[in-house]
């Protein structure tokens, strides 16, 4: 049998002490620097907000792998989306002409843009892989304005934390930290493969966040929102329609 | 100073020999240390959770492909012909089963660091305290060519471990130890991060070493299936060597010696 001494009591009392001191110190300074996770709260939420935290004080600024042209998928899947409806029906005859980006919140300048103007800023591309949740995966070369780009332009405030994003379809908004919002790869997208972003694949617009989860990447894009907190978007209070749904707010892992 | 003093630690010297202790089966030392009983059942219950959740997440893709790039527009290696919880894939059946992804996800990963912390305590512990030396690393003489064959021998004749295994680990266990601990569990930990796109742009050799996404997710699938095996072998072990007492020694660390 292990003897239990004196020694050992006040070494393992002194070390348990340190230990919640230490944890109560970590959650402090991560709240203060952001890095808890709108959706920490919810049951089994400290394994992703733990990732979340862990991630970003490692490193946020290393760009998603990029492919060579010759690894294009040929067979990409689109995935399924929910009918979209007459309004876009009209949008989609009408080429888009009429689609608008709405960019407001915490901005000194608002600004709605339409297609035909984000399609005039200077564009960037990249060949990058997307993975849904599920675990399929396809890789294909997306066009389309840095989301950064769209944020100065507007003049987001200093105190701006989050983007809120949201899509045609009701209901369909997630939100991202600064981190992956003012990230090189993260485009608005309206190209795809060389071509005009299909609908099928999101267009005419699309966030494209290669270093998170399909679900991230929402599709039909037309309104950005800047923001210090995303929880009061929607009725959850965990940042995002998926997490509301029950899905990690975080998608990088 | 009395002459009868040195008596006691004599007696306590000889109680804390297994191989005498055998006739004292009230004060025997722990075969397990506390922190290996710890770590082994913080372990299981994050095994089991992995488990269950990797096993509910597949269910929204079961099918397997090498490379960078799988979806049901490509061509699996491994189709394995379940009901899916999505729509979207094929499966013959006629109907979809409910989406547990959620929380599945949730879990995995909840139970993913519960994993590796427990894990990296155990192997840091070890190594300081010579748990792997003393009871994991197989000995010069096990490795000899005679004692594994009869090793080997006796558990293909099913013959049930004597009263030294009760005390220590035979050479089969210690190899199928030191396997799951340093080849299994680190290559589920590594494939594992090497699905993070954000790891991954982290750290791009986690993947590409691999060879690629999906061929990450195949070998976490593959492993999990060794680990399977594994657990499988372990508990009908335990069965077969003693359920009670190997479960005790696991709980309590007590043994008590078999009756001659």
């Amino acid at each position: 049998m292990n003897e239990i001494t004196r020694r050992k009591l006040i070494t393992t009392g002194l070390a348990a002490a340190a230990g919640a001191a230490g944890v109560g110190l970590a959650a402090k300074l991560a709240q203060r620097n952001g890095l808890i996770a709108p959706d920490a709260g919810v049951r089994y939420g400290t394994g992703e907000a733990l990732t979340y935290a862990a991630q970003r004080v490692l490193g946020s600024h290393a760009n998603a792998r990029e492919f060579s042209r010759s690894q294009i998928s040929k067979n990409p899947f689109a995935n399924e989306v929910d009918p979209l409806g007459d309004e876009f029906k009209r949008l989609q005859d009408g080429g888009f002409a009429d689609w608008r980006l709405k960019v407001d919140g915490m901005a000194a300048r608002p600004t709605t843009f339409s297609l035909a103007e984000i399609r005039s800023f200077s564009s960037s591309s990249q060949i990058t892989m997307i993975g849904c949740e599920e675990g399929w995966t396809y890789i294909a070369e997306w066009t389309g304005v840095p989301l950064s780009y769209i944020v100065d332009r507007v003049g987001a405030l200093p105190q701006v934390r989050y983007v809120v994003y949201r899509s045609f379809q009701h209901g369909w908004w997630e939100s991202i930290d600064m981190a992956d919002a003012l990230h090189p790869q993260t485009l608005v997208a309206t190209g795809m493969n060389g071509s005009d972003l299909p609908v099928p694949f999101g267009g005419p617009l699309r966030l494209r966040v290669p270093r998170q989860l399909g679900y991230k990447n929402i599709k039909y894009l037309n309104q950005l929102t800047l923001t210090d907190n995303p929880k009061p978007f929607g009725k959850g209070g965990t940042g995002g329609s998926s997490s509301d749904a029950g899905y990690a707010w975080y998608a990088g892992i | 100073m009395s002459a009868t003093l040195p008596m006691p630690n004599r007696d306590a010297e000889r109680r804390s020999d297994p191989r005498t202790a055998i006739q004292t089966p009230e004060i025997l030392p722990s075969r397990h240390s506390f922190l290996v009983r710890l770590t082994h059942w913080l372990t299981a219950l994050a095994f089991l959770a992995l488990l269950v959740t990797g096993g509910e997440i597949i269910l929204s893709h079961p099918r397997f492909y090498w490379g960078e790039t799988g979806n049901v527009n490509m061509r699996p290696w491994l189709n394995l012909h379940l009901p899916s919880s999505r729509d979207t894939v094929p499966t013959g059946y006629g109907y979809v089963l409910p989406d547990q992804n959620g929380w599945s996800r949730y879990l995995h990963f909840e139970a993913a660091w519960v994993l590796v912390a427990t894990g990296l305590l155990y192997v840091i512990w070890g190594l300081f305290h010579g748990h792997f030396r003393r009871n994991v690393f197989p000995t010069r003489s096990d490795l000899s060519a005679r004692k594994l064959g009869r090793a080997v021998l006796s558990r293909l004749r099913f013959e049930r471990p004597g009263a030294e295994e009760a005390w220590s680990y035979n050479v089969l266990q210690r190899v199928a130890y030191l396997a799951v601990i340093f080849v299994l569990f680190p290559l589920m930990i590594w494939t594992g991060l090497a699905m993070s796109f954000a790891f991954d742009a982290a750290f791009p050799a986690t993947v590409t070493l691999l060879g690629g996404h999906q061929t990450a997710r195949s070998l976490h699938f593959l492993v999990t299936i060794l680990l399977v095996l594994f657990l499988m072998v372990h508990v009908f072990m335990i069965v077969f060597a003693g359920f009670l007492t190997r479960m005790r020694a696991m709980i309590t660390g007590r043994v008590v010696a078999p009756k001659e």
